[in-house]
């Protein structure tokens, strides 16, 4: 490597708390850092010395693994949900908080995180849906008990998935039934619930279940969700353990309820119209609730795993040699083992790029969830105020909201010194506006993180074994790493599929008020590639563009036969739009946190000491992420805008080869081209021969030239790319580690 | 003792133990590479110390903790996030150099005005504890000058034990040669505490603690004096880490003794 590449400004330690504190927005709040490091103690403490003495090995629930609702309990874990006034310790919206939870915990054993959030998820349905006392019921039971307390909280769990052919998330019919049992005069009616579940959560020790059912009863309007309790008259069976190979620190089994339960037990209520009793939620309704929130924290987990690895792939690289007779102390195969091998260096600085970039991404729809929810509970007491109920009067309100929403979002987009202050600030201090506004990036950055983190994070974590060569793929390997590959595959697989994570962003991604937004996170990524190019903002900035034009392309565009391309049948156009957007975004907020910590990294003393190399280092991993962001991105959209079309034969009147007059045409776009192509043989036509040999006739369509246009322009801007790979990779040689893991293994 | 004890802690913090630490020479003077950034944590010693004094604490009413520590105050608010969770106490910081290469003597003297500086601090309560020696300076002498500065000459090292007795003396064991302890009865405070290990494990964390602590440690840090600390006059003949010395042979089936009698022979040699 020339030495001029190797810049004495690189990482000097692993970022620690402060830095991270700073980048993920949370260095004010002690709160959330001291819950932060009571769940890292259980997590690096009984959580990991679990997981080394072996309690994974088997998917029954144990003594061993119920231990450690203690620690959750004592840490603070299991409440963390609860408000102040129910004896919670954090007030306000919690979806970084939960973050963050679920990312300490993961760190060591996702497993781990999803048995200490299993009660939040069952709670959640009444938390979002349920009727005040509902919620004041169930908190108050639910209280942790204080250390030294004799007490048995309530744990839940939630049941929405079933028995095939039923199952879940993503479907709108049920197998889970509600009766009318009993409807004592003037009384509250008693109802008989029929629900058989499928790899449910927190069974082996939940007290009460929310439970998904529709109605089986012309008495019972539509689908619903009840709070089935197990002192209920009647069956609460908790059924056989799910024989899963992931997750073995939770507990997951395939229940069988058939109780009565008091009609009260109708998360959020209900009306009586007409001798009917009509739900205030359809299931539908609280699951969009929960799972919006939900599937961030499981986003986290898996961007947990992929920093986790760095540590010990590190470690095992620097190592590997160490102990030959022949490999000296002080010799580079001695001090670097592996590390003298770019291949493994290249290949964990992916590593780390993705994780940087899916740690932005999951905690940027955090945060935004903690702006979001009071947002949304000020949304719904307008409304009410309004008298305006139900989904489709919701609908009217806001499409008439519209035009002053996008205006804001302009507005947002022009310099403050430019714009009107005072209409700036009367649409940002309409709560409905910045919610609408808010919402439409939130049902984007929700989908988002939970695909991209556990899907492409999956594939990542595959990549950190394989570097431990055949330690990596054992019980043995420092940090988990085999367990933490396997796991990341049911994090991409509960609460709702890759595809239904693809089937939300395909619709919510063409919103207008989402892709105004977009826009102006193109100009954003412009302005920054100017003061910072070296972050790559540039590349991803004409990434962006192409993403965005694509997307219109297709919504316009038809295939060969004349079909429609975008519309979501079609998940071959519009899933793949989807994936492609996922790859922005993470590279965006992983940008935006970088220029986060050099803005406010040098007020904290801690940071401010190695804040150079670090924001160098930092700042290379941006530019590695967008290159591979903007090379799918290309592909993509590639494939898709050309991939359509039916390839030309030579049978038509239009199939030839580019002429020199079309040839030169497209130098304006490629220069050179019409120099090049003319001098290849295996292209232009010859003299007499019907057609040139090999090669095809070339393509054309509308939009040819600007996506053309783009694409060269894409390919361009990844100039300097493989130089930040290099310097990020020196600095993997450099950078100081710990003597060992801070948890066992 | 039925009014209860004034225990003021001092602890400071060192690096965490498993980084790795490597001395050099900085623009002022020797410290550990890269110190300001690695993660940090209370120091063993006086930590034990704490959480000794939070348990005396809790079985004699009226009694109240300080935690008194000198260090960079945006280090010690990072710590604080973890050892505020552990006990309750009240923090009295000094913002200056945690290090282990300045002078025990002007270390002590800032404590000597921390402790000095509290509002309502009774000497008849005063139980002085901290660290028998620090993980970033094993000389063991800090907390005996600072004895002696508050004039308390009842001084005990090396204490894993702490009983208070009916009379509401105080009966103390110290370790000495052999794995022995040394036990001792003194009248009272005031008195000065190194202690070793105590007996009691670290307390687990407790937000709800931590969150009260808070309370008043985030005023505190705000407010933390500055004090210079140096090592002024001390010269550092040489610097350099304890070394590790790793000799490994495989061999099966060999008997306990045996393995005692190579492992002496090994330590004499
Ligand atoms: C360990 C574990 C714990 C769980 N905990 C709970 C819990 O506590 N509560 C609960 O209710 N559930 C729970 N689940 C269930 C979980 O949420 C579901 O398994 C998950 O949502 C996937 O649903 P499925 O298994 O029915 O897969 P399917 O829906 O059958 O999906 C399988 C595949 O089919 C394809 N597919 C499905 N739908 C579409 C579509 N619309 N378009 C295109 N392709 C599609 C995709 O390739 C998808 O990956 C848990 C599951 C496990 C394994």
């Amino acid at each position: 490597m020339p030495e001029k590449m190797i810049d004495d400004v690189t990482l000097q330690t692993l970022p620690g708390d402060a830095i991270r504190q700073i980048m993920w927005r949370f260095s004010d709040r002690f709160d959330i850092q001291m819950l932060v490091q009571s769940t890292r103690a259980v997590a690096r403490g009984p959580v990991a010395r679990l997981v080394a003495e072996g309690a994974r090995s088997t998917h029954d629930w144990t003594d061993q693994k119920a231990a450690l609702f203690k620690h959750f309990d004592e840490a603070g874990i299991t409440g963390a949900f609860l408000d102040p006034e129910c004896g919670g310790m954090i007030e306000g919206p919690k979806n970084l908080l939960f973050a963050l939870i679920a990312f300490e915990l993961a760190w060591v054993d996702a497993g781990a995180a999803t048995a200490s959030l299993a009660g939040n998820l069952a709670f959640a349905p009444i938390h979002e849906r349920g009727t005040p006392e509902q919620r004041l019921h169930y908190m108050q039971r639910m209280v942790p008990p204080a250390p030294g307390e004799n007490r048995k909280p309530l744990r839940g769990a939630f049941g929405l998935t079933e028995p095939i052919p039923y199952v879940g998330v993503d479907t709108g019919a049920l197998g889970g039934k509600v009766r009318i049992a009993e409807w004592p005069d003037g009384g509250e009616p008693i109802l008989h619930v029929e629900k058989r579940g499928r790899f449910i959560t927190n069974m082996d020790l939940a007290n009460f279940v929310t439970a998904a059912v529709d109605s089986d009863d012309p008495r019972i309007k539509g689908s619903c969700m009840v709070i089935l309790e197990e002192t209920d008259p009647g069956i609460f069976d908790r059924g056989a353990p799910t024989r899963k190979l992931v997750h073995q620190l939770s507990s997951t089994r395939d229940p069988i309820f058939s109780l009565k339960v008091p009609a009260s037990r109708i998360i959020g209520g209900y009306k009586i119209k007409d001798g009917v009793i009509i739900p205030n939620y359809s299931h539908g309704d609280i699951i969009e609730a929960v799972f919006r929130r939900t599937r961030i924290t499981v986003g986290a987990m898996t961007a947990a795993k992929l920093l986790s690895a760095v540590e010990p792939v590190i470690r095992y690289q620097r190592g590997r040699f160490r102990g030959t007779p022949t490999v000296q102390p002080g010799s580079s195969r001695y001090e670097l083992g592996l590390q003298l091998k770019e291949d493994t260096l290249h290949r964990l600085v992916d590593i780390w790029a993705s994780g940087e970039a899916a740690a932005s991404l999951v905690f940027a729809a955090a945060r935004l969830f903690d702006e979001i929810d009071p947002l949304e509970r000020e949304k719904d007491r307008i409304l009410e105020q309004q008298g305006v109920s139900g989904a489709w009067a919701q609908m009217k309100v806001f499409r008439n909201l519209r035009p002053k929403a996008m205006e804001y979002v302009e507005l947002c987009a022009q310099k403050p010194e430019h714009r009107d202050t005072s209409r700036f600030k009367e649409l940002e201090q309409d709560p409905l506006v910045r919610y609408m506004v808010l919402d439409a990036v939130g049902n984007v950055l929700c989908p988002a993180s939970k695909l991209w983190n556990t899907g492409h994070g999956a594939n990542m974590m595959r990549e950190a074994l394989s570097l431990m060569g055949g330690y990596g793929i054992t019980e043995d390997c420092p940090g988990f790493l085999a367990f933490k590959w396997m796991d990341a595959q049911l994090e991409a697989t509960y609460e709702g599929p890759e595809a239904v994570q693809r089937r939300q962003l395909s619709i919510t991604m063409t919103m207008d008020i989402f892709l105004a937004q977009f826009r102006n996170w193109i100009k954003e990524m412009r302005q920054i590639a100017s003061r910072r190019p070296g972050t790559g903002a540039c590349t991803l900035a004409t990434a962006m563009e192409m993403w965005l034009w694509t997307l219109e392309h297709l919504q316009n565009a038809t295939d060969a036969n004349g079909n429609k391309l975008y519309h979501s049948p079609r998940q071959g156009v519009t899933f793949a739009l989807a994936d492609a957007l996922c790859w922005l975004l993470a590279s965006r907020y992983q940008i935006r946190d970088v220029l986060e910590l050099e803005e406010k990294g040098r007020n904290n003393p801690m940071v401010a000491e190695g804040l150079d190399g670090t924001l160098a280092f930092l700042t290379d991993l941006c530019h590695v992420q967008s290159a591979r962001a903007s090379g799918e991105v290309g592909r993509i959209c590639a494939e898709l805008v050309h991939g359509y079309n039916r390839h030309p034969s030579w049978d038509g009147e239009s199939c030839h080869p580019y002429t020199p007059t079309e040839l030169d045409a497209l130098e304006s776009v490629a220069p050179g081209i019409a120099g090049g192509v003319a001098g290849h043989a295996d292209i232009m036509s010859t003299e007499g021969d019907p057609h040139p040999c090999k090669a095809g006739p070339c393509v054309r369509f509308e939009g040819l030239e600007t996506f053309t246009r783009m694409r060269l322009k894409l390919d361009g801007c990844l100039t300097g790319a493989r130089l930040a790979k290099d310097r990020a990779a020196q600095a993997l040689t450099k950078v100081m580690i710990p003597e060992a893991l801070d948890y066992p293994q | 003792m039925s009014e209860g004890y004034h225990i003021v802690v001092c602890a400071g913090i060192v690096p965490d133990p498993l980084q790795t630490l490597q001395p050099v020479q900085t623009p002022t003077g020797w410290g550990l590479k890269n110190e300001m950034m690695l993660p940090a944590v209370l120091d063993p010693w006086a930590a034990h110390a704490l959480y000794e004094a939070a348990h005396l604490a809790k079985k004699t009413p009226g009694s109240k903790v300080y935690l008194v520590s000198l260090a960079p105050k945006a280090k010690l608010q990072q710590v604080m996030m973890t050892v505020a969770q552990k006990a309750a106490f009240e923090l009295v910081p000094v913002d200056g150099p945690a290090s282990g290469f300045t002078e025990a003597f002007e270390v002590a003297s800032a404590l000597y005005e921390a402790i000095m500086g509290i509002a309502g601090l009774d000497r008849n309560k005063l139980l002085l504890f901290g660290g028998w020696e620090s993980a970033s300076r094993g000389a063991g002498s800090t907390l005996q000058i600072l004895g002696e500065m508050l004039q308390i000459h009842d001084q005990f090292q090396g204490v894993d034990e702490c009983t208070v007795n009916p009379d509401g003396s105080l009966q103390i064991l110290e370790r000495v040669e052999g794995g022995n302890h040394q036990v001792s009865v003194c009248k009272g405070p005031p008195v000065v505490l190194g202690w070793a290990t105590g007996n009691l494990p670290e307390p687990p964390n407790n937000p709800q603690i931590g969150m009260s602590n808070m309370r008043t440690i985030m005023p505190a840090l705000q407010k933390a004096k500055t004090a210079k600390i140096g090592a002024d006059g001390v010269f550092f003949g040489s610097v350099e880490l304890p070394k590790q010395l790793r000799q490994t042979r495989v061999v099966k089936d060999a008997q306990v003794d045996e393995i005692a009698r190579e492992i002496l022979e090994w330590i004499r040699k």
